[in-house]
């Protein structure tokens, strides 16, 4: 057994008291192939937890294990204290695939009009979340007829709609102009604050720096956990991505 | 199950048929160009136009429907919004009923399209009230709608969508005895028809148009009330929530 980072150990002592998400060897079967392995994992409130790893690695497949829409081979997932995807929960999470599901012939206003109504949310939030995404001047626009970037951010604020208590984000700023990304890493950051727990993946190293706790995934098994702050003391390296290839080599 | 989420669903497909101007324009027209056809055809043959013309009305809307619905809830299963849908605090059911109550809707209209020109314009007769062909034709396109969710499930692309028509709907319209009455069929075919639902479709709208206003007709009803229940429950089953 080589040398666990202490980091590790840091997450799950968090978990036990403020976990939102529990995961406890989880293991998921696709097409055959053992994708995840018997994963574990504590996501804490109200901060933000990236989830950072090479595209196979397992991301979305954990997201959709989280969400309760993937079918899982073993293990046990516990969001906010009941069993992932139990019906309570169909209102308190959120999840935000990296294909934008949305309908491409209707207008965005039309869309957050139509979620709305199934989430049982106050109208007054389609104007709040069509603010927060910055897709103010492209609210009567045909969802079709946007830029990727901009149909992730109308796929994005159905997602914000009804202020769940966790948000799950599947690599949400890809395509997305520096500026706007800035804008929207500063709204998940507010809604931390505000004691949401925030789900997010991604394989931008830049944006891991902008998470409060980073779980590095790689091949189905997460390779380490931490703040980004400690992933870098840990293996001496400046950047997150130093440290992800550091840690990846030693695993 | 709520009514606001089930409305709300008839509400927004609704929504996305009326932003299809192409698809609304040839629901509506082909319908009654076709019967325009063939009374055109049929010129020399009154008598078998007279048979069949009032039953085409209700034929129409299986096909289109079948096709129609078939077609969007593959785009639901691949768009990824069906995911959403099934990850947020809303019934199978829900969905289901939302579809039903807009293509019903649609339906309607082309029932009174295509009845209105048949019998206004093109001197088709029915001796049974020409509401009850509309309501029949109403009955059809939910059939043809609860069929389509069912068969979605079984499609990957479009193309397989489009193919399951000539595959799942001609037969039904060739064994039910629109060309040929089915006492005139060789048994076996007779016996075959006798579990396809549409037979049941056909022969109410052709009691109907020979005023034939018997308890045959409540029974012919019934089934395919039943078989529209049945494919809507399976079509539920297809939906999960949990997926691979």
């Amino acid at each position: 057994m080589n040398s666990t980072p202490d980091v590790l150990n840091r997450t799950d002592r968090t978990a036990s008291s403020e976990a939102v998400v529990a995961v406890d060897g989880l293991e998921v079967v696709r097409g055959g192939r053992r994708v995840l392995p018997g994963v574990s994992l504590a996501v804490p409130r109200g901060v933000i937890t990236g989830l950072l790893g090479p595209s196979g690695s397992g991301k979305t497949t954990l997201m959709r294990a989280i969400v309760g829409v993937q079918i899982v081979a073993g293990g046990d997932v516990t969001v906010l204290g009941l069993p992932a995807g139990s019906p309570p929960l169909r209102s308190r999470v959120a999840y935000v695939t990296q294909a934008p599901s949305v309908y491409a012939d209707l207008t965005v206003r039309e869309n957050l009009e139509y979620f709305l109504r199934i989430l049982d949310a106050p109208a007054g939030r389609i104007e709040a979340t069509i603010r927060t995404v910055g897709l103010d001047r492209h609210a009567d626009q045909v969802v079709g007829t946007l830029s990727g970037g901009e149909r992730s951010r109308a796929s994005l604020a159905v997602a914000l709609l009804h202020d769940p208590e966790l948000l799950v984000l599947d690599e949400p700023t890809v395509g997305l102009d520096p500026v706007l990304r800035g804008e929207l890493w500063a709204t998940f950051h507010a809604l931390a604050a505000e004691g949401r727990t925030i789900l997010v993946s991604t394989h931008v190293m830049d944006e891991a720096e902008r998470c409060d706790e980073l779980v590095l995934m790689r091949e189905g098994r997460i390779v380490a956990s931490g703040t980004p702050a400690a992933l870098r003391e840990e293996t001496g390296a400046e950047t997150v991505e130093q440290a992800f290839i550091a840690l990846a080599e030693r695993s | 199950m709520s009514p606001r989420a089930t409305l709300a669903t008839a509400q927004r497909v609704a929504r996305q048929l009326r932003r299809d101007h192409r698809t609304l324009a040839l629901v509506l027209v082909v319908p009654p160009a076709l019967l325009a056809l063939l009374s055109y055809i049929l010129d020399r043959q009154p008598a078998t136009f007279d048979r069949i013309g009032a039953p085409l009305v209700g034929v129409f809307p299986l096909i289109v429907m079948f096709l129609v619905t078939s077609i969007a809830m593959l785009r639901e299963r691949t768009g990824g919004t069906l995911e959403r849908l099934m990850s947020m605090p809303m019934a199978k059911l829900d969905l289901l009923l939302g579809y039903g109550l807009a293509f019903a809707a649609l339906g309607a209209l082309q029932g009174v399209v295509a009845a209105t020109v048949a019998f206004g314009l093109l001197g088709v007769e029915s001796a049974g009230p020409e509401w009850a062909v509309v309501v029949l034709a109403i009955a059809t396109a939910l059939l043809g709608m609860a069929l389509g969710l069912l068969v979605s499930a079984f499609a990957t692309s479009e193309f397989q969508a489009v193919q399951f028509m000539p595959a799942f709907i001609l037969p039904q319209l060739l064994l039910a005895g629109l060309f040929v009455p089915r006492d005139a069929m060789p048994a076996a075919l007779e016996a075959i028809a006798g579990a396809l639902p549409f037979t049941y479709a056909y022969d109410a709208l052709a009691k109907v148009a020979a005023d034939d206003l018997d308890a045959r007709l409540w029974l012919d009803v019934a089934v395919v009330a039943g078989c529209i229940v049945l494919a809507l429950a399976l079509g539920a089953t297809t939906l999960r929530r949990r997926t691979a």
